[in-house]
């Protein structure tokens, strides 16, 4: 019984990513081609050469035939997967499992979400056939959960952790103002923030992630063959991955201040990939943002923050775009968008142009170690996905 | 001989002045739009069968039925969890048969049975129109069984059947018309009275002696001359709640004699009359048993418990009789009749399960500890009646509601045992954390003509 890691045997080559946003002149299809062809251009090879792909969409499509379809690959294996907000991420986990054993030599991680075709506000689930009697809490109210239960937990005034959220909302959008592929491209001033519609609890419009269209893809191959497609790969260090029992929806112990996934996700990549501090040693990090008190929370849960100090390092600009500790420096789910299968692979899409230079006005300047942290669900019950990248 | 065993009340949270509507003094209660006549029915009974009050047959009489086809009484029968052996009967059509179905529970009684009649009504009026006004919504529910462990006993009764029209309705019409209510009141008049004449006769109990009598009818008029006929006393009058309730339909006699038995001492002696379509008429004596079977909640504190500020076209949304700019969220979905089945202790009696090994409550009942992993372990347990309060909550603005915001809550219950739960009857400037709730039995919504019941939070009421 071991999560053993497959720490520099899996290097990232190339990747694509769509611009975030309303892409009302697009299907999912035509999101996909974009990707990919960006990604194989991004690696200098051609189509042929993939050997299998993993496509990760929540709820835009289903089966291989999606991908296959879109692309015309020639039978070729396609695997289609889902874990919530968490799926662009086991794409990527799933394709560097698959060239790490050895089975293929060359694979695509594909993430892509078409969310702005339904007509609704915020997302829409799709439930199996049930008894009728599932929570219809939606997604922002659960989240908003973990606001008024910090707040007391560590004795921080909800005027001030109102403020501390709005911080976490503006940063993101500071650092999306200077990403091109953002979907909100803007600078929100905090008091606009703080007044925005409430939504959930105490949270706003602005504390929430954008709904938008997207797709961002990822070419994999062994870390030894990583120099035939890529002057500057960047190298998996650690991929881990916890779904939970689901503790918080049963037990009268959890208190909504923490993901205990995160916190189990976390651990296990810091030790795949010999991280001791994270604080110290990570440098940047695309964290799941989905909406503001989940970033907030995530900080202590990863070890970027002591239990409770979040808050303090949050107003202290310790995770601003220039801070020592850059979170979410595209932008995030915030400011960069959400569609949901292709948020995984965005967050690396970042790590990408950092740990290679190419993140043009927000380079962080000489990164090490990167982040990406992907949670689908709600706080008590959710899957987490935490990945260390650097070169 | 027979009489009624327990009994209970109910009546929704919501009240409607009637300035709103432009119809005068006072106010009648509205069942919020999570309610209908089987939930409230079943909050009725909950305080009639509490402590595991046996019963073999359920009547359910109504003239606003969940399911013009589909047995109403069912989901009485599974919400109350009780057991499939029960036998059922549904009555409807006329608002007389709410007394008429405690005469029916009082005759299987009297032949060796118990049974829990149920009488509950949602009364809509056309916009505009006295019924609209006057009525009002709620429910009352009656166990019958033998005389030794009756709180009232059967003195006498009487009934009558008269071809009249007086209140009416074709199924495919939405709301009942009414004739003159002057002609009702003088043609009806004679035979109440001789109804509740041979009642009396049969019971050997003489006017003057009534503690209260009970006077129900389709209209005021057609009652207001049977005390001068029957020669009872202003005070011998029970008040028809008029002004705080309207008249509840079929669940008004029972209601009425719900409110009486709360404040009823031993001997004291019971006249219910109800007229529609005829008559009928019940002649009780209050026992001594009395003192220990009155339900927690009883009619005035039902009445006390309230909120009366809702806006009339609210209500209007709630009946369905405004249309209204739906949110941009989806419709919501019918639920399906397997998992429904499988389910149906979980969904329709909220009961739950507790890990026999270390004690962790599980709300759906589980079949792997989350606590020990303990597997198939588990022995059922009911929370419907379990104490409970708010652990966390929030506002949900989002989320599809005839009442926005949602109020959203994770509940913990005593001993044991959380349940993420939507909040009903509630200001969501009452709600705090540690916050006392108890469940009730709700309709969550309609999808496809499929009524989705459930249990929510709410209050302390």
């Amino acid at each position: 019984m071991a999560s053993n890691g497959i720490k520099d045997r899996v290097a990232i080559v190339g990747m694509g990513c769509t611009p975030f946003g309303e892409h009302w002149d697009k299907g999912p299809e035509d999101l996909l081609v974009d990707a990919a062809t960006e990604a194989y251009r991004s690696a200098g090879i051609d189509s042929e050469q993939v050997d299998a792909y993993w496509l990760g969409t929540m709820a835009s499509g289903f089966s291989g035939l999606m991908l296959s379809e879109a692309l015309k690959i020639p039978y070729k294996p396609v695997t289609r997967l889902e874990n919530m907000c968490a799926t662009g991420s086991e794409a990527i986990r799933n394709a560097a499992y698959a060239v790490a054993c050895g089975a293929y030599d060359l694979v695509m991680a594909i993430g892509v979400e078409k969310l702005k075709d339904s007509g609704y506000s915020g997302l829409v689930g799709a439930n199996p056939p049930n008894d009728g009697t599932l929570s219809s809490m939606t997604a922002p109210a659960t989240f908003s959960l973990l606001a008024p239960a910090y707040a007391k937990k560590y004795g921080v005034e909800e005027g001030t952790l109102k403020q501390v959220l709005a911080r976490i909302a503006w940063k993101n959008h500071k650092n999306g103002a200077k990403n091109p592929k953002a979907q909100f491209r803007k600078e929100v001033p905090i008091e606009t923030i703080c007044k925005s519609p409430p939504v959930a609890g105490m949270l706003g419009i602005f504390d929430c992630s954008g709904v938008s269209d997207g797709s961002a893809a990822a070419i994999l191959c062994r870390a030894e063959d990583a120099h035939r497609y890529s002057k500057h790969p960047i190298f998996i260090k650690a991929l881990s991955f916890a779904a939970g029992p689901a503790e918080g929806y049963y037990s009268q112990d959890y208190d909504f201040t923490t993901f205990p996934e995160v916190v189990a996700s976390s651990r296990d990549a810091y030790r795949q990939a010999g991280v001791k501090d994270p604080r110290a040693e990570i440098s940047m990090a695309e964290v799941h943002d989905c909406f503001t008190p989940t970033e907030l929370v995530l900080m202590e849960d990863m070890g970027f923050s002591p239990r409770g100090k979040a808050w303090k390092d949050v107003l202290d600009g310790r995770f601003d775009g220039e801070g020592p500790q850059p979170v979410n420096p595209d932008g995030g789910l915030k400011s960069f968008g959400h569609p949901i299968g292709a948020s995984g692979l965005r967050m690396m899409y970042e790590m990408w142009l950092q740990l290679r230079g190419e993140a043009g006005p927000r380079q962080i300047p000489e990164p090490k170690l990167g982040l990406t942290h992907n949670l689908g669900g709600a706080p008590g019950r959710c899957v987490s996905f935490v990945s260390v990248v650097g070169v | 001989m027979a009489g009624i065993v327990r009994y209970g009340s109910y009546l929704p949270y919501f009240r409607l002045q009637r300035a709103a509507m432009g119809a005068g003094k006072g106010e009648r209660a509205v069942a919020s739009y999570d309610e209908d006549s089987v939930s409230m029915a079943v909050e009725a009974a909950r305080d009639a069968v509490r402590g595991g009050v046996a019963v073999d047959t359920v009547l359910f009489a109504t003239t606003s039925p969940a399911y013009a086809e589909k047995l109403d009484a069912a989901t009485i029968q599974a919400a109350l969890d009780l057991p499939e052996s029960v036998g059922s009967v549904g009555l409807g059509g006329s608002s007389r048969m709410g007394l008429a179905a405690l005469l029916l529970g009082l005759d299987l009684a009297a032949a060796g049975r118990r049974a829990l009649v149920c009488a509950s009504d949602v009364i809509v009026g056309a916009p505009g129109g006295a019924r609209e006004s006057q009525g009002g919504d709620g429910a009352a529910a009656f166990v019958t069984g033998g005389d030794r462990d009756a709180i009232a006993r059967v003195l006498g009764r009487a009934s009558a059947t008269i071809e009249i029209l007086d209140v009416w309705r074709v199924p495919e019409e939405r709301f009942p018309r009414q004739w003159e209510e002057r002609f009702i009141a003088d043609t009806m008049a004679p035979a109440i009275a001789d109804t509740a004449r041979r009642a009396l006769e049969a019971a050997g109990v003489e006017p003057s002696t009534l503690a209260t009598a009970i006077l129900d009818g389709t209209n005021p008029r057609s009652m207001a001359g049977l005390p001068k006929a029957l020669g009872l006393r202003p005070e011998q009058v029970a008040d028809p709640l008029a002004a705080s309730v309207g008249r509840t339909g079929v669940a008004h006699a029972g209601l009425l004699l719900a409110r009486a038995l709360d404040q009823a001492k031993r001997g004291d002696r019971i006249l219910v009359v109800c007229e529609a379509d005829g008559a009928d008429a019940l002649v009780l004596e209050v026992t001594e048993a009395i003192t220990d079977a009155r339900p927690v909640r009883k009619v005035d504190r039902w009445i006390a418990s309230k909120r009366n500020d809702l806006p009339y076209n609210t209500y209007l949304k709630w009946r369905g009789i405004l249309p209204f700019e739906p949110p941009r969220r989806p419709d919501p979905e019918r639920p399906a009749a397997p998992p429904m089945r499988r389910h149906e202790r979980w969904k329709l009696a909220f009961v739950g399960s507790r890990c026999t090994k270390c004690q962790t409550g599980h709300l759906p009942p589980q079949r792997v500890c989350v606590k020990c992993g303990a597997v198939d372990q588990m022995r059922d347990e009911r929370f419907a009646d379990t104490s409970c309060r708010v652990a966390t909550y929030t506002l949900d603005h989002l989320a599809y509601s005839l009442q926005p915001p949602v109020v959203a809550a994770f509940v913990d219950y005593e001993g044991g045992g959380r349940f993420s739960s939507e909040l009903t009857d509630v200001d969501p400037k009452d709600v705090a954390i540690g916050k006392h709730l108890e469940m009730t039995f709700r309709r969550l919504y309609t999808a496809q003509g499929v009524h989705n019941y459930f249990w929510k939070a709410r209050p302390g009421r």
